[in-house]
């Protein structure tokens, strides 16, 4: 019972990340059409720039903040490369993302190596129904609720929100009512990147990163998406936090080396019972 | 109010538009008719932004505005009704609205993320607008509704109330009857007489003859991408240039319906 517990909440925590990396998918995707595979790489620069940062540069919650920021700014940049140009069609922008992914794994290879690294997290831990749980995955889960609530704020309250959301229902009634479609996207990458680095940021203490780190992260982060049909936030992070505590009660009642197995099972299980809504959404 | 001068616009060596010139004076409203394949659509997107003139130009209230993406005319005050359904699904009336208005009032990011208390205030201006807006086309009781599955009728009057929110200089109207029912035909003219009467400036783009006759005070007659006439609804009807293009290309009973 024990042993469920703590597979269940470190499964919800990991699930979290997955959410948040997918839901940068899903808000990218929404706007642009296009799937945007970088989206992995950045929550490692997330991960690793609050590791150097919190070395004795800042202190913890400032280092933390700058970091995810400065994964915003490596969105954007994703972004312009992608897109930047007009009437680029969504399969090549994808490509371009595929791209800018590599070149963001080259850099963490030459800026922090190849070892896995770990930023200080929130130390100790809590006792949950007889489960020793470390305090640093419950502020994963609080973190990601908390990034929800705002999400969905921001898309419904503010006039940023709206404009992201009429690009998405329709994009060139959107330019006639005066939206800059383009500049919309661009602000979808930039918010991608800060999802991404939340993700990267909140996970990396209790699951440290590498660059190896960003195709499991990257398949579960698109397994979660797809869940949500690349549309919904909501679903996506349902999907996210499903993908997590399967993957975690796989690595403790089986192999630990089955998790991104895992997620590309469901994802293909997901995508095949799907794939009616799928070709709908093209056709609209 | 828009001045559009020598426009020439070619798809394949073949001119859609040569030559047009055409002025809108503030408060008029001009329609432009003209027989299948005259260029009446070319000369809209041209105005809208969907496609660049070669020669020419348009401008907007004394600026010129045919260097400009789409949205940026929108912005400058070119206000668009579009014949398909160009609403936002997933979006009630009164959002559908509101974005239009927005696009028009936004201060500017920053001053929206730095002042909330002020965009609350301008947030509530702009759902007032917008339900003004509704009010005006007669969607008003409908304004929570969700924009898709509305009859062709009122997604266009939706998209007249999302155009007037952003308050247009001119308001562009792209063969708004088409595919409308008699009674909403009517409406839709009903509507197109109140919006003239209360000053808005509209350039009325329609296959339907009789629709514009009985609404333009002038109009411009297209004819293979040429401006053949310009004048009265009857200086125009009677013009042996106007009924040998309506004659010449089939369409026999269209000049005197």
């Amino acid at each position: 019972m024990t042993e469920l517990v703590a597979y269940l909440i470190s499964g919800i925590a990991l699930g979290s990340s997955f959410a948040l990396i997918g839901s940068g998918f899903v808000v990218v995707h929404r706007v642009t059409r296009v799937v945007n595979f970088a989206q992995g790489s950045v929550a490692i620069v997330g991960g690793m720039t609050s590791a150097t940062l919190l070395d004795g540069l800042l202190p913890h919650g400032l280092g933390e903040i700058a970091a995810v920021l400065l994964c915003g700014v490596v969105g954007l940049v994703i972004g312009l490369l992608a897109i930047g140009r007009r009437g680029t069609p969504p399969l090549i922008s994808l490509i371009v993302t595929l791209g800018a992914s590599m070149l963001v794994s080259a850099a963490i290879i030459w800026l922090w190596g190849q070892d896995p690294v770990a930023p200080p997290g929130l130390g100790g831990s809590v006792t949950i129904l007889g489960a020793e749980v470390e305090r640093q995955r419950l502020l994963v889960v609080v973190a990601t609720g908390v990034a929800f609530a705002a999400l969905a704020l921001f898309f419904s309250r503010s006039y940023l929100g709206k404009g992201l959301t009429a690009s998405a229902s329709n994009p060139f009634a959107a330019r006639m009512v005066g939206i800059d479609v383009r500049k919309m996207g661009l602000l979808a990458f930039g918010l991608a990147g800060i999802l991404g680095g939340l993700a990267g940021v909140l996970i990396a203490p209790s699951n440290p990163l590498s660059f190896y780190s960003d195709l499991p992260l990257v398949l579960s982060g698109f397994a979660a998406a797809v869940f949500g049909g690349l549309t919904s936030p909501l679903r996506t992070l349902f999907g996210g936090l499903c993908l997590g505590v399967a993957g975690q009660l796989t690595a403790g009642y089986l192999n630990g080396s089955y998790q991104t197995e895992m997620a590309l099972l469901l994802m293909l299980v997901i995508m095949i019972i799907r794939s009616r809504a799928f070709v709908q959404e093209e056709v609209k | 109010m828009l001045t559009i001068d020598r426009v020439s616009r070619r798809f394949g060596g073949v001119y859609a538009n040569q030559d047009v010139t055409l002025t809108v004076a503030e408060g008029e409203l001009r329609g432009i008719i003209g027989p299948n394949g005259a260029g009446k659509s070319t000369l809209f997107n041209l105005i809208a932004g969907h496609i660049r003139a070669e020669s020419g130009t348009i401008s907007l209230a004394g600026r010129r505005i045919d260097r400009l993406p789409a949205h940026a005319r929108a912005r400058r005050g070119v206000g668009i009704v579009f014949q398909g359904a160009r609403v936002f699904p997933g979006m009630s009336l009164l959002a559908n609205v509101m974005v239009g208005a927005h696009a028009h009032t936004r201060a500017g990011v920053v001053a929206a993320a730095l002042r909330p208390p002020s965009q609350r205030r301008e947030e509530r201006a702009i759902r007032a607008q917008a339900e003004d807006c509704l009010s005006r086309v007669g969607l008003l009781d409908w304004a929570s509704r969700p924009a898709e599955g509305l009859p062709l009728g009122q997604q266009r009057r939706l998209q007249v109330a999302r155009a007037l929110a952003g308050l247009p200089r001119v308001l562009l109207l792209d063969e708004p009857a088409s595919g409308l029912r008699a009674a909403e035909r009517q409406e839709l003219a009903e509507l197109i007489g109140e919006l003239r009467r209360d000053g808005t400036t509209i350039l009325l783009v329609e296959h339907d003859v009789g629709l514009v006759t009985s609404l333009a005070e002038r109009i411009t007659v297209l004819d293979l991408g040429r401006v053949i006439a310009d004048g009265t609804p009857s200086e125009v009807t009677s013009d042996p240039a106007v009924i040998k293009a309506y004659l010449g290309t089939g369409d026999t009973h269209a000049a005197d319906r």
